[in-house]
């Protein structure tokens, strides 16, 4: 997957998100990625990374095996 | 998705204080996220259980819907999903897990 597709389907998902994505390996198949956004404020970690595995829309796990995932409120 | 593998899903996770759902084994994990896992628990130095999600498709498959959790490993503190390798990890720095484990009364390994 590529990484502005990746970036396209969170920012669809979490419109206010600011998204930082690292190819951690440059195989386009290993990332990294920080997303912060104030709509985290308040929900427990496992909660935000519910939010952007629900704008991956199934993916992640799927075509999209390695995301290392921060979260993080601004 | 049936019933009876999330029941017997749920009972495997209540019947230990601490549970991880992995690929592989303890010495032998079979993902990088799994090894991290696995070593962040080691260094905590508390006593857990774990599955080998490679061993049951069911149970590979189920325990995402369970959890609501798309990936592998899959951390469980008395009964609670407390989340993958990214959240360990950061808990783990932050000193947040230790914490959890000691409020929680998780016995320490004995060596």
């Amino acid at each position: 997957m590529a990484a502005d597709e990746i970036v396209a389907l969170i920012r669809d998902g979490i419109p206010d998100a600011e998204i930082e994505i690292t190819d951690l390996a440059g195989d386009g198949d290993h990332y990294a990625a920080k997303v912060i956004s104030e709509s985290f404020r308040g929900l427990p970690r496992v909660r935000q990374h519910q939010r952007v595995y629900e704008a991956l829309g199934g993916r992640m796990g799927g075509v999209l095996h390695a995301l290392q995932l921060t979260t993080a409120t601004p | 998705m049936t019933d009876d593998v999330q029941a017997r899903i749920a009972e495997t996770v209540n019947a230990h204080e601490v549970l991880l759902f992995m690929k592989g084994s303890p010495l032998f994990p079979q993902c990088g996220f799994s090894s991290r896992a696995i070593a962040i628990l080691d260094h905590l130095g508390v006593e857990f259980g774990s599955v080998d999600v490679l061993q049951d498709q069911g149970i590979r498959q189920g325990i995402k819907a369970f959890s609501d959790w798309p990936t592998i490993p899959q951390l469980y503190v008395k009964g609670e999903f407390v989340g993958g390798s990214d959240i360990m990890m950061e808990m783990y720095e932050s000193g947040e897990l230790a914490e959890l484990m000691q409020k929680a009364g998780v016995a320490a390994k004995v060596a």
